[in-house]
This record gives structure tokens, sequence and C-alpha cells, in this order.
């Protein structure tokens, strides 16, 4: 029961992590309506960005600071260049520009930092933490539970920043109706210009917890594969729905590949959410928490 | 300037000879010029494709939502300009538009949609559900639909949201756009019938594009007639609804042999550039 347990709370603190990756591409689809492609370069370009400032010798409070700047000024650029010509266009093309981004967000981080996988120390073990290991014989990593910890907190934070209503009707109004949504008065560009500003600080936070955890590497941005079967079981344009959706990917994965696994030969962590995620398209299209799908207009 | 309609009350919105483009090469307006007074109902009239949204979408600025430009002529509205101005400010300023085909927030409920024309107000919560009570009392029927999406809502309960939600921004001018838009005869009556009264009771201007000439110019005071992006004519609404040009071409009655329809159109042009 014990080892029940340590599987089941080691992956509910990387379901944790998933959250986080998740919230980043909810934020952007509850302002614009669009799946942003884009949202693991901007991981990828911000733990580099951080590292390749350590490298400079600066500190790790300069670094974090510029960092963070660097990346509000991305997502304000994003909404000036590439966005604002694309009100009132399809989705499709907001959708296609996020992956055209993506691109060029990615090389720009390698022309600017090179492309060598880089380590990235937070001051964090990955140990299991002696004083609950002595008491209840369970092991929980130290930093598996720093990381959740810190998700949290930003989760809980913008979770209480986009819950004032008239934010998020303003929000749930553009991503209905770009056009309709300006007819009323609603600032789309500054609104756009937040969401985007915001986006690029969770993609901070979520580049140095999982860079400090699988190292700053272009496989960073494979990240936002992981957010797709969480945004599809969370439904995706709901915070709440993000937290939960990692809660259950993290867990299940983890208690899939621990007492399924050794049936079929191991790996299915691997495919184990799409599957879980696929099942769920069947039964509920929207999501556990998304906004219900119009089939007629 | 002939554009005059009504010499007795002020000017709220003028626009003055507008040229717009979209896309940097399509000439759409080539010269617009009309006037709204305060407290009026001013039609804007015109077939396919004449340029009465471009018209109203130049106003509102969500023109360059669409690509579009106003390349000559000033727009001014209580004597200021107000065409580099970003639809958020002249929201502000009480210019609000209803687009055509109602453009609700589907996945939002009648009420939410009416709240969302109220993010530009400063107001306290208890300013903007007296508001919502207002636009209850003009829409009884939103009430009953309140919480209903607005997606599943009928054409006439979404054109009623739609002018309901640009209510809530408490415009002194509303710029509707074919209000009467696939809508059953008895229902574009009724939301006639409520513009009238919001004009009167809440002194709300409305500049009204309509391709539905009859109705309208029996709830205007004045109208436009606007063809190939250019106003052919203009005058009281009683006077333009027996003009005999008018009848016979917007209307589709004729009292007349029928003439060429080129021959007007020359004709038209004519005398609007002798005027
Ligand atoms: N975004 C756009 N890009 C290019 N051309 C446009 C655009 N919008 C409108 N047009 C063109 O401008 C002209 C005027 O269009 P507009 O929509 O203003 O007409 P309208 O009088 O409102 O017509 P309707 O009664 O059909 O609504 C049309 O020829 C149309 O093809
Ligand atoms: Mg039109």
């Amino acid at each position: 029961m014990g080892f029940f347990f340590e599987v089941l709370i080691a992956g509910l603190l990387s379901g944790v992590m998933y959250s986080l990756v998740a919230l980043g591409f909810v934020l952007i689809y509850k302002a614009s309506g669009v799946f942003n492609f884009a949202q693991g370069s901007l991981v990828f370009f911000a733990a580099l960005t951080f590292v390749g400032l350590m490298e400079h010798h600066l500190s790790f409070g300069v670094a974090l600071v510029v960092t963070l700047l660097v990346m509000i000024a991305v997502g304000l650029a994003i909404e000036r260049f590439v966005l604002r010509p694309l009100v009132n266009q399809p989705q499709i093309s907001l959708f296609m520009a996020t992956i055209g981004l993506s691109f060029f967000i990615e090389g720009l981080a390698q022309l600017v930092w090179g492309a060598s996988v880089r380590g990235l120390d937070l001051g964090i073990q990955d140990e299991p933490i002696a004083w609950i290991s002595d008491r209840t014989g369970i092991n929980i990593s130290k930093f598996d539970l720093m990381a959740a910890g810190i998700a949290a907190v930003l989760v809980i934070a913008l979770a209480l920043f986009f819950n004032r209503t008239r934010i998020v009707r303003a929000l749930r109004a553009v991503a209905d109706d770009h056009q309709a949504a300006l007819a009323v008065g609603i600032p789309l560009q500054q609104i756009w210009a937040i969401v985007w500003a915001v986006a690029g600080f969770v993609a901070l936070v979520t580049g140095l917890l999982w860079g400090a955890r699988n190292g700053v590497q272009f496989a960073l941005t494979f990240v936002a594969l992981k957010a797709l079967p969480v945004l599809i079981l969370g439904g995706f344009e709901s915070i709440p729905g993000a937290i939960v959706g990692g809660l259950i990917i993290g867990a299940t994965e983890k208690l899939a590949e621990v007492f399924v696994g050794p049936y079929v030969g191991g790996g299915i962590e691997g495919w184990f959410p799409y599957v879980l995620a696929l099942m769920f398209l069947l039964v509920r299209p929207e999501g556990l928490f998304g906004e219900k799908i119009i089939r007629r207009i | 300037m002939s554009a005059q309609p009504d010499p007795g009350r002020q000017v709220a919105l003028s626009v003055n000879n507008i040229e717009v483009i979209y896309d940097h090469v399509i000439l759409v307006l080539r010269g617009v010029s009309l006037e709204v007074p305060d407290g009026g109902i001013v039609a804007l009239l015109g077939a396919n494709g004449a340029g009465k949204t471009t018209t109203l979408k130049a106003i509102s600025n969500l023109l360059h939502a669409e690509r579009g430009e106003v390349t000559k002529g000033a727009i001014e509205f209580r004597g200021q300009r107000v065409d580099r101005l970003t639809p958020n400010d002249l929201v502000r300023r009480g210019v609000c538009q209803v687009m055509e085909g109602r453009h609700c927030f589907a996945h939002l409920t009648v009420e939410e949609n009416l709240l969302t024309g109220a993010f530009t107000r400063k107001g306290s919560r208890a300013d903007i559900a007296q508001a919502l009570e207002k636009v209850y009392h003009y829409f009884p029927r939103l009430k009953e639909r309140r919480a209903s999406l607005a997606g599943y809502t009928s054409g006439g309960e979404q054109q009623m949201t739609a002018i309901g939600r640009a209510l809530m921004a408490q415009p002194t001018m509303i710029l509707l756009d074919e209000p009467s838009m696939g809508l059953a005869p008895q229902i574009v009556e009724e939301i006639f019938a409520i513009v009238g009264d919001l004009n009167a009771r809440e002194r709300v201007s409305f500049l009204l594009a309509e391709q539905n000439t009859m109705v309208a110019l029996r709830h205007a005071n004045y109208g436009y007639i606007l063809e190939n992006g250019r106003v052919v004519m203009d005058g009281q609404a009683s006077d333009l609804a027996n003009n005999e040009d008018v009848k016979e071409f917007y209307l589709g009655l004729s009292t007349a042999g029928r003439r060429s329809f080129r021959d007007v159109k020359h004709y038209r042009r004519r005398k609007r550039w002798l005027a």
C-alpha cells in the first residue's frame, strides 16, 4: 500500500508540472480561441535565455529578472507583430501563425545561445525527503515537491487573477468573436498583450522547472505535447481544468506504468495519456470544465 | 454640402467626404458625406455592396480589423475628429456599433452577452444592474431568455441581444447595421418599434444601414442612398419614400413605364454633380 501511495504522490507531483505547461496554453486559448503551438518554444527560449545569462556570470536573481523582462518583451512583440495584423482572421490562420512563430523562436534561441544541451541547477536536490521516508516509508523527491509547490503557487495566483468576472467575460467574448468584442469596446490589443506577457512568464517558470529536471535542450519544446492530453481532459479554456487534468494525467500515467506496465512489457507512460485523452474525447469532447460546444447558430 | 438632415438640431456625427480603401487597393467608398443630428434616426440605404457597412465601420473604426483604411476625408463626433480613435475610445465617447449579422458571443448566455457591453463603464455594480434592468425593460423577451446560451437563441432574440449589449455601454449614438436581416416581418417591426422608443425616450441617435428600404424609411427621419460607394440621393424620409425613382429601384414599385437603370443612375449622378 505504501508503494501505491508513493507512486500516486510522485504522479500527482509530476501532474502539477503538466498543469503548469497546460496553463500557458489555457491563457492564450481563453483570450483568442487558438491553440498556441509556440508555447513549447517559449518554454525552451526562456530556459535557454536564463541558462545563457547565468553562463555570463549574472547572479541567479539578476538572470531571473532579465529573463522575465525578455519574456514579457517577447509576449508584447508577438502581439504587436504577429497577432495584431491577424485580428478577425479565421482561427486557423492564427494557429498557423503560432506554428511559424514556434520555429522562429526556436531558431532565434539557438542562434543567440547555441544548441548545446545544458544543465540547470536551481539548488534543490532530487532526493527523497528523509523526514517522510523515515516515518512512513514513502519516498518523495524533494525536487518534485518544491517544483510542485512553485507551480501550485503560480497556478493559484493566475486562477485568482483571471477569476475576476469582468476580465473573464471579456476574455471569453474575445475568444468567441474578435470583431464583436472590439465593437462593444473591449480593448482587444491590450488584452492580448497582457495575456501573452503572462504566458511568457508562465513559460519562464515552466522552463526553469522542466529544464532543471531534464536539462535545457531542444526536447523542452516537446513539453507542449505533454500538455495536449491535459487540455483535452480538462478543457482548453479552463484554468481549473488544467489543474485537474494535469493531476489526473500525472497520477494515472505513473500508476498505469507501474501497475499495468509489467503485464504489457512496460513503456506505457509515453502513450497512456493520449489514449486516455482519446477515450475522453469520445465521451466528453469539451473536456471536464471546457465550454459547451455550440452545435447551431 | 447638400446634406442637412435637420437644421433645427445640433449635428452629432458628421462624415465628410471620406474615401475608404481595403487591402491598400480596393477602393470602396469614393467620397461619402453624411450627417446625423443629435437625437435623429438616419437611414443609410442601398443595394448589396453599396458600401453601407463600410461606412458604419469607418465611423466605429472597426475597419482596421478588416484591413480597411480611411484614406481621405474626416469624421467628426460632437465637433471632434474621431477617425484616429480605437473602437474602445469611441465606445467610451458614446458611439457603439451593432454589427450586421448580430455577432452575439455564442458561448455566453444572453445576460453575459449584455454584460460584456458594460466593459468600458466605470460604474458600480448597482449602476450596471440598473442598466441591465433597463435593457430588460425594453426587451422583455431577453429577460425570459437571460440564462440561455446566445448561440441557441433565435435570430430575433440575437438581434435584440446585440442591440441590448450596445445599450449597456450607454451610447448616445448607435450604428445599427441591417437589423432586419433574415428576420420575419413581425420581428422586424418589433425591433424597429423598440429603436423608435429608445430614440424617443433615451435620446439615442441612430445611423441605420438597411436594405429593407420601406421599413427603414418609415422609422427614420432622414435618409441617404448609397450606390457604388457614393451618396446618390438624400432627403427627408417621407420625401424619399414618395420619390418615383426610389420607389422604382429600391421598393420595386413603379408608376411610370420602366426606364433603364443606367439612365436613372446617370441622371442621378448629373444632378448631384450640379447641386
Ligand atoms: N474586408 C473587405 N475587403 C475587401 N473588400 C471588401 C471588404 N469588405 C467589403 N468589401 C467590398 O466593399 C464593397 C462594399 O461592401 P459593404 O459591405 O460596405 O456593402 P453593404 O452596402 O454593407 O452591402 P450589404 O447590403 O450586402 O451588407 C463591396 O463591394 C465589398 O465586396
Ligand atoms: Mg452591409
